[in-house]
């Protein structure tokens, strides 16, 4: 099949790749630009290891083409904290035990990363269930909905201090 | 003269040692997306590899065509049996003494089942290749039921093996048999049977499963041609014996190849065997001279590698009136599939199940267990399990229940009153174990008293009135376990698999500034080892577990052992590491004597120093005595601090625990809700209690799997119906409880620091606390066994069958 060149927006840096139009996103972003936070744990979107931002929207990169990302924005774990600390997610998920084998985790916080910014005040519920399309084997969920409402508690505390 | 501040308390905590929780070295990494899993390698050149899989459960191959397959662009290579033969390769030992296909020799055992090894220059072209490679099958009649496999007309699955009336662990009765392994009294137990006030009989099934970690299995063989060494990266749990065997199938020598097993994205028995992939990918790269990955799909995972359980378990429990036992008799019938490929000590062909007398004072036993090859995938794996006790706990747990129906007991009582007590350890059972320690009583009692079990049972009875007054369609179960584990296999004398004993080892090196690094042999995969074997270090020689590096999975840099599963990391290296960093401190005394000019005697161990026995003002801290080690001309000490340690374990570990699910369910649509799950475990002493009670709610979560929905499920012709995540439960964080966790403290007496091990209670404890929740519910309506996985249909199913639907 004749590659196509694609341009994306990672991580705030434009990447343009070359890539067969039934290559997926997911594929491209770890063995073409080498961003190997996201994760393949099913390629069906069931697990949601892969799960990324495209437009300001959680993706599971396993199920859309790079070809239908061509111009989108997209963000991955990679692109959440910063160079000289963690951003306050991955920081709960240290601090409350939120991961085990880390695998589940790049996609896990990108999702939780979305979940609270559609809605940064959410109950136990909405978490569990704004989580539910990421799977994790190890943790049994308990203290990833702790570090993700630990997070959000303190991204609130923050914002009312600063207004 | 020295200062006395900080205090010992400070100085202690400080080290961030045994009984902390410590917070998890690893996740800095993880958290921001930097592991390095075995997907995550990319060499130059790399070529990747996948399979020709089987649609039949039972065929002959009658030709292999790959002339089309050769002309897709970028496929360089497909590889079939004929390819493997002249190597040896076509057939690999699997860890349980039997041999598996790696290529289809002449006939499919199995639906998904390795045909042909296709190479490529990436995974999409693999693909292609796949499609165009040609495969001519002649259908074979499909045995997928273990009992009707042992027909005397039954087709002969294993021709390789026709006529061969010795296995690998004795005689084999039939074409389609592999092994028969008994522990115990037969005699004794059936006389005692025979005469018994009471014997409850029950056919108790555990189903076939999956372990199916987030990271599926996978590998890259790089062979360096040019100075003959190679390097295989995998999600092994256990990479020195993937070297050895390596080795031995190979015929490379040992030394010019090199393990490493990078961070692995969970395993629980799923990477514990070896598999077609790794074989073909060795073979590939030394055809190709270039870097080659494997790594299969979550398909391809739930097809072909490593299933568990499928333990057919007829069980006979006898006892007195009162309810005392006075025997057990269990026959099992084990579905292996096409291969017998467990990875059980070689003595133990079913694993531990011979822990099935459970908690319980039972004064005579009888087990058989009969090993049988079906048209399935081979396994089956210990998952999160020691070898079969997640059956040996759920049988014993299921007969306990089923007994209590049968003396119109509470089923509490019934366990109280059979309990081993506590003056009793060590224990000798009927099966042949010494049990540790154990103090099941307190345990119990504490568990009964937190969840309110007295005003459970009263609930429940209302709850029954009302529902027989067609108030309430929802009825109410109480889930009642005391499990005990086996785990830390083993003490080589009776543990080894393929020979290898089971010891594990420590290696520590200590840095002139104080800080070190510790290698095992073990390998982490989300344990969160690099966390605690520092914790287990500091204590035992005063660093702070922050300067303390560890160090798995490399076979050229880490000491040889066997790896992690079965919980044995904690009982057999967690030793290893308190027994390494005492020669450390014996060492470090000599030093202190001499730089405090006092006699080796006069000096005493204070948490991270040597101080003057009755003058603590005059000391040597660690930091001190390590850069004294390396730096100072001492007369007749050489110089350096290191120590390594091999340790065989005198006994294997007995943690037990007391887990009480209430939940409650919907006669209508057999829907469940777990309203309540207490689980209280006794894992000897405890190292990080946060990563315990980490262990416990993905061990109890795991088991919620199992008992409620998680199958692998065949139809007639041998198809795999639950071969994707569509199908196959994992629960999410939707259907999953929160749980509380609790714990007692019983040391095991022969640990170097008294730890037993954890990682598998959870789902060895939970699955019964589940299935007995669903059957107790029902129990005033007169269930007495119903097979797992509990999930909707079944419930709605049972409750049908017994006549609550109207
Ligand atoms: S890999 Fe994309 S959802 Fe599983
Ligand atoms: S931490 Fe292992 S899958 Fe979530």
């Amino acid at each position: 099949m004749a590659k196509q060149h694609y341009t994306l927006t990672v991580n705030g840096e434009q990447r343009d790749v070359l890539c067969e139009p039934r290559e997926l996103l997911i594929h491209t972003l770890r063995e073409q630009l080498d961003i190997t936070g996201p994760h393949v744990g099913c390629e069906t979107s069931h697990c949601g290891a892969c799960t990324v931002e495209i437009n300001g929207k959680s993706v599971k990169s396993c199920t859309v083409f790079t070809a239908q990302a061509n111009g989108a924005d997209v963000t991955t774990i990679e692109g959440l904290g910063s160079p000289d600390g963690l951003h306050v997610l991955q920081e709960k998920f240290r601090e409350h035990h939120g991961l085990q084998c880390g695998y589940c985790t790049p996609g896990m916080i990108t999702r939780a990363h979305r979940l609270l910014q559609e809605n940064p005040n959410p109950t136990e519920e909405e978490v569990r269930f704004g989580i539910a399309g990421n799977l994790c084997r190890c943790t049994g969920y308990q203290n990833i909905v702790k570090s993700i409402l630990a997070a959000a508690a303190e991204m609130n505390a923050a914002k009312e201090a600063a207004e | 003269m020295n200062d006395l501040t900080p205090s010992r308390e400070e100085r202690t905590e400080n080290l961030k040692g045994l009984g902390c929780s410590r917070k998890r070295v690893e996740d800095a990494r993880f958290t921001q997306g930097k592991g390095n899993y075995v997907d995550d390698i990319k060499m130059p050149g790399m070529l990747f590899g996948d399979f020709v899989r089987s649609p039949y459960a039972h065929a002959r191959v009658k030709n292999i065509n790959s002339e089309e397959a050769l002309k897709v662009p970028g496929v360089l290579a497909v590889l079939t049996a004929k390819d493997l033969e002249p190597l040896g390769l076509h057939w690999m030992p699997t860890l349980a003494g039997d041999k598996q296909m790696v290529l289809a020799d002449g006939k499919v055992l199995f639906q998904g089942q390795e045909v042909a090894f296709v190479v490529a220059t990436d995974r999409y072209a693999a693909a292609d290749g796949i499609e165009a490679v040609e495969v001519e099958y002649e259908e074979l009649p499909v045995v997928v039921d273990p009992f009707k496999a042992l027909d005397p007309d039954a087709p002969v699955l294993r021709e390789d093996l026709e006529g061969q009336t010795e296995g690998a662990h004795g005689p084999r009765k039939h074409h389609n048999h592999i092994f028969l392994w008994e522990a115990g009294d037969k005699e004794a137990t059936e006389s005692v049977l025979a005469s018994a006030d009471v014997v409850a009989e029950e056919m108790v099934y555990y189903h076939r499963t999956h372990p199916c970690p987030l990271e599926p299995c996978g590998c890259v063989a790089s062979m360096d041609k040019v100075n003959g060494k190679l390097t295989l990266w995998g999600t092994f749990q256990a990479p020195h014996a993937v070297r050895t065997v390596a080795s031995l199938i190979s015929g490379i020598a040992e030394h010019n190849i090199r393990v490493i097993s990078p961070d692995i994205g969970g395993g629980f028995g799923n990477k514990v065997g070896v598999y077609p992939g790794y074989v073909c990918s060795i073979v590939a790269s030394i055809v190709t001279g270039k870097p080659v990955k494997w790594i299969e799909d979550r398909m391809d995972n739930l097809m072909a590698t490593a299933f568990a359980r499928d333990y057919w378990m007829k069980g006979k429990i006898a006892a007195t009136k009162e309810g005392k036992i006075t025997g057990l008799w269990c026959h099992t019938t084990a579905d292996h599939g096409g291969f017998d490929a467990c990875a059980d000590p070689t003595k133990f062909p079913a694993g531990f199940m011979n822990i099935c007398t459970g908690s319980y004072d039972i004064p005579v036993a009888y087990l058989g267990v009969d090993g049988v090859y079906t048209n399935k995938a081979p396994g089956g794996v210990a998952y999160r399990c020691s070898f079969r006790v997640t059956e040996a706990a759920y049988f014993i747990e299921r007969m306990i229940e089923i007994l209590a129906i049968e003396l119109n007991m509470d089923a509490a009582e019934l366990r109280r009153i059979n309990f081993i007590k506590k003056e009793q350890f060590p224990y000798q059972s009927a099966l042949g174990w010494e049990y540790d320690s154990g103090d099941y009583h307190t345990a119990w009692e504490k568990a009964l008293k937190a969840v309110d079990y007295e005003g459970l049972r009263k609930e429940q009875a209302e709850r029954v009135e009302a529902f027989k007054r067609g108030e309430t369609r929802k009825l109410l179960g109480i889930g009642l376990t005391h499990f005990t584990e086996i785990v830390g296999a083993g003490p080589v004398k009776n543990c080894d698999i393929l020979g290898l004993g089971m010891f594990d080892s420590c290696e520590i090196r200590i840095h002139p500034t104080g800080s070190a690094i510790a290698r095992l042999g073990t390998i982490s995969q989300g344990q969160g080892h690099a966390t605690t074997f520092a914790q287990i270090l500091a204590s035992e020689i005063g660093l702070p577990a922050d300067s303390i590096t560890i160090e798995e999975g490399d076979t050229d840099t880490a000491p040889y052992g066997l790896g992690t599963y079965g919980s044995r990391s904690t009982p057999v290296a967690g030793a290893a590491t308190a027994m390494a960093g005492r020669k450390i401190r014996a060492k470090a005394q000599m030093i202190a004597a001499y730089l405090l000019e006092v006699h080796d005697d006069d000096v005493e161990w204070d948490v991270d120093r040597f101080a003057v026995k009755g003058a603590p003002e005059r000391f040597k801290t660690m930091a001190e005595i390590a850069f004294a080690a390396y730096n100072q001309a001492i007369p007749g000490i050489e110089p350096g601090l290191e120590a390594v340690s091999y340790y065989d374990p005198p006994n294997m570990t007995y943690p037990f625990g007391a887990y009480i699910c209430v939940m409650e369910i919907d006669v209508d649509t057999g829907v469940h809700e777990i309203r309540q799950f207490y689980a209280l475990d006794d894992c000897g002493t405890r190292i990080n209690p946060m990563i315990i009670e980490g262990q416990v709610h993905g061990g109890v979560t795991e088991a919620l799997a199992i008992a409620m929905g998680q199958e692998i499920a065949y139809d007639e012709m041998g198809n795999v119906k639950t071969g994707t995540l569509m199908d196959f439960f994992l629960p999410t964080a939707w259907e999953t409880p929160n749980y509380t966790t609790d714990h007692t403290t019983t040391p095991s007496p022969h640990h170097p620091i008294g730890a037993k091990g954890v990682g598998e209670s959870p789902n060895v404890g939970g699955v019964p606390a589940f299935s007995n929740a669903v059957h107790d519910a029902f129990r005033a309506f007169g269930l007495r066994q119903s097979h797992m996985p509990h999930d909707h249909w079944r419930i709605w199913k049972t409750a049908h069958d017994l006549g609550l639907h109207g």
